[in-house]
């Protein structure tokens, strides 16, 4: 028999006596209040992350000594010019030694301060990784409530591969002291623009 | 307003005052703050500059049963590892506290994972065909492993078809159970941990001792002890920020050249065939996305329905584990990318048999947050190595007799039964009762030493019989008063070690009640009674 049969049948035939049906989940009621934009950038700064508004005045104020401070560039959003272009990429390894990636969010979250990615949007999944910084545009037209509705959008059934990156990559490892940049990005400042 | 509380009044009580630091070295946030997500610490611990050596874990040998309370007791020689553990693990408990609390639906939200968890365990096999046909859709290549040997053989035939020779990979409780990281050395695969207290435990040649914070049991000094062993550090540097980036600079370079790519799963999503991970380094990431090739182990219990349940589940797990919200990355494989590999390997390891168990199979439901660790007495003080097994902790207890009934025979016993562990149980597993059922399937078996069983025998007499309970209780609150200190703190009772027993109270509850409650009260006491 096959590893395969095997544990099925296994399975079929210790099943647990007695009747549990898959609960119905109901929606509960979001943890946040009305203004999701400020709900959002408080969360996101307790999850280490940082918050630049480019909505009035000059847009990119915020991330303005992010990018001068970087050599390597690598933009996915028409907003913001890069210097290497991730559409020609042929393997990730080749974006190690990129400064700043930019990428727009799919939505962002105001529970957690969370914001979604598909490999559409970062166009070589690695960079949102092996770059020392990300710049994260947001339209705040695109904030969800909680993480419930998060769930709800279609990007899960069918990216090929979608994550949620709630601040910088973080470690606390080693006696409980909070480091930033363990393995992946260092930074992530999530800068609100509209579309 | 938010209903969450963003601001709860910072709890500064410490329980050990000696590894409580003066200087804070956690990062900042926007606004200056002091940062506490991730598993940072909510205020700096440290022990203090003094060395001491750390104590190792339980002796292993072979089948023989391990003595927990052996390696337990060197732990507890070890003062200032014993004091940072406990603090450290106690203020994780008090994080996700503070963050269940925050919550109005938490209950509810328990009630609704446990129940999800208990449809699919039982439906399991219809689940699990479901998966592997949404997976093998998105291009995926799907294996079936029936135990540790078969992943293991699996996987090395997946990367020796490709003549892969390097793999990094992130945390996977699965992967220790299966001992993938030394058979794959045996086979000259050479295996890179990317998760900083992982590749901690690799480089010492331990085993992770805790399952979200692998290497909780050792100081700071240590860790620069085993860098400047393994990655040519500055043994006199043990700063933490120095010792995580130089981890960080002599991990990248493997993570650029491996051949592939291994992740664990938190989350396997029958309807999309999705492999979930939930960590705050990136390094899963980094594992699935860089190398050419991508491996996925999955333990077969880990699925659940559609993605509207990862909506329960992902609220649940990293506010049970650390106290934050959300991991830093919650990170969903569904596919290949393009021009590589995708594989999925579905491991049972003794799932399907645990199913069977009658008392024991809703331990299947178990989402590897470790809360019932950190709130477990016996463990913040005894260290998660001293258990001798993969899992340590109240939910060890009640697992790792399933692989080897002999070899973990006691552990059982090593629990106050308190039924903390229950109680912060994010799918409302009830591990205590649990761990009292596998008590006595042990000694009804005989894999129980005389001793033990000796305790246990008069433990059931009594505890069955209430007069005879009150009888006991009200024995040993007077013998607390009069037995010498070697009475109470004898070997036998494990656990009277580094605690001193509460003062004994004057009256029991029932002597209390009897006297005050069932007595009618005398006739010139009863309008005072009347007015309070």
């Amino acid at each position: 028999m096959s590893a395969r049969a095997g544990i099925l049948a296994a399975l079929k035939a210790n099943r647990p006596a007695g009747d549990y049906p898959l609960p119905s989940v109901p929606d509960f009621a979001p943890l946040v209040g009305d203004d999701l934009v400020e709900e959002f950038g408080e969360r996101l700064k307790r999850m280490g992350g940082r918050i630049a508004d480019g909505r009035s005045g000059e847009p990119l104020e915020g991330v303005r000594e992010r990018l001068a401070e970087a050599k390597v560039i690598a933009s996915a959003v028409p907003e913001i010019a890069g210097n290497r272009d991730l559409r020609a990429v042929r393997y990730p390894q080749e974006v190690e030694d990129v400064d700043v990636a930019v990428v727009r969010a799919v939505f962002g979250i105001a529970e957690t301060g969370s914001v979604l990615f598909t490999q559409d949007e970062l166009i070589v999944n690695a960079v949102a990784y092996l770059a020392q910084h990300l710049i994260v545009l947001l339209d705040p037209a695109d904030i969800l409530p909680n993480v419930q509705a998060a769930y709800k959008r279609p990007e899960f059934g069918r990216s090929a591969y979608a994550v949620l990156h709630t601040g910088p990559s973080a470690t606390a490892d080693i006696e409980g002291v909070l480091i930033h940049g363990a393995q992946g990005v260092r930074s992530l400042t999530v800068l609100l623009m509209p579309r | 307003m938010s209903v969450e509380d963003l601001n709860p009044r910072a709890r500064e009580g410490v329980i050990h005052p000696e590894v409580r630091a003066a200087d804070d070295e956690s990062e900042r946030g926007q606004d200056g703050g002091r940062l506490q997500h991730a598993e940072a610490a909510t205020k700096p611990i440290r022990a203090p500059q003094t060395r001491e050596k750390q104590p190792r874990g339980a002796k292993i040998r072979g089948d023989r049963p391990i003595d927990q309370a052996e390696a337990a007791e060197r732990f507890l020689a070890a003062p200032l590892h014993q004091a940072a553990h406990d603090e450290r693990l106690w203020d994780l408990r008090k994080k996700r506290d503070t963050s269940a609390h925050g919550i109005p639906e938490w209950e509810e939200l328990r009630e609704l994972a446990s129940a999800i968890k208990a449809h699919t365990l039982t439906h399991l096999d219809q689940y699990l065909e479901q998966f592997e046909a949404a997976a093998k859709a998105n291009g995926v290549q799907v294996h079936w492993a029936a135990d540790g040997a078969d992943h293991n053989r699996i996987v090395l035939e997946i990367l020796r078809s490709r003549g892969a020779k390097t793999l990094v990979k992130s945390k996977s409780m699965l992967t220790e159970e299966c001992g993938f990281r030394h058979h794959m050395a045996a086979n000259g695969i050479e295996i890179i941990e990317t998760d900083l207290g992982e590749r901690i435990q690799q480089l010492d040649n331990e085993e992770p001792s805790h399952i979200v914070a692998p290497a909780v049991h050792k100081t700071r000094m240590d860790v620069a002890e085993v860098f400047a062993k393994t990655l040519g550090t500055d043994p006199d540097n043990d700063d933490a920020h120095y010792l995580a980036e130089s981890q960080r600079e002599t991990t990248r370079p493997y993570i650029l050249k491996a051949d592939a790519g291994m992740t664990g799963c938190n989350f396997a999503i029958a309807e999309t065939g999705t492999v979930v991970t939930c960590t705050n380094e990136g390094n899963a990431d980094l594992s699935g996305n860089v190398p050419p090739l991508q491996i996925h182990s999955i333990g077969i219990e880990k699925i659940i329905p559609k993605v509207e349940h990862l909506g329960v589940f992902i609220r649940l797990l990293s506010r049970s584990a650390l106290g934050s919200p959300i991991t830093q990355y919650t990170s969903h494989f569904r596919g290949p990318r393009k021009g590589t590999e995708m594989h999925m390997v579905l491991v049972d390891n003794g799932r399907s048999a645990r199913l069977g168990l009658e008392e024991f199979w809703t331990s299947l439901k178990c989402i590897r947050c470790g809360a019932c660790m950190n709130t477990c007495p016996v463990y913040r003080r005894s260290g998660g190595l001293s258990y001798g097994a993969t899992y340590s902790g109240p939910i060890g207890l009640i697992i790792d007799p399933t692989f080897n009934k002999r070899k973990y025979s006691t552990l059982p016993f090593s629990s106050t039964m308190n039924g903390s562990c229950t109680n912060v149980c994010p799918v409302k597993i009830n591990i205590h009762e649990q761990i009292f059922a596998w008590r006595k399937v042990l000694v009804e078996e005989h894999h129980i030493p005389a001793l033990k069983q000796g305790m246990m025998k008069a433990a059931g007499a009594v505890l069955s019989r209430p007069a005879a309970y009150r009888a006991a209780i009200g024995a040993a609150d007077s013998a607390l008063k009069v037995l010498p200190r070697f009475a109470v703190y004898n070997p036998l009772n494990t656990w009277g070690k580094k605690r001193e027993m509460p003062d004994a109270p004057r009256q029991t509850f029932h002597a209390w009640y009897k006297q005050n409650r069932m007595q009618k009260p005398a006739k010139d006491a009863a309008p005072k009674d009347a007015a309070r």
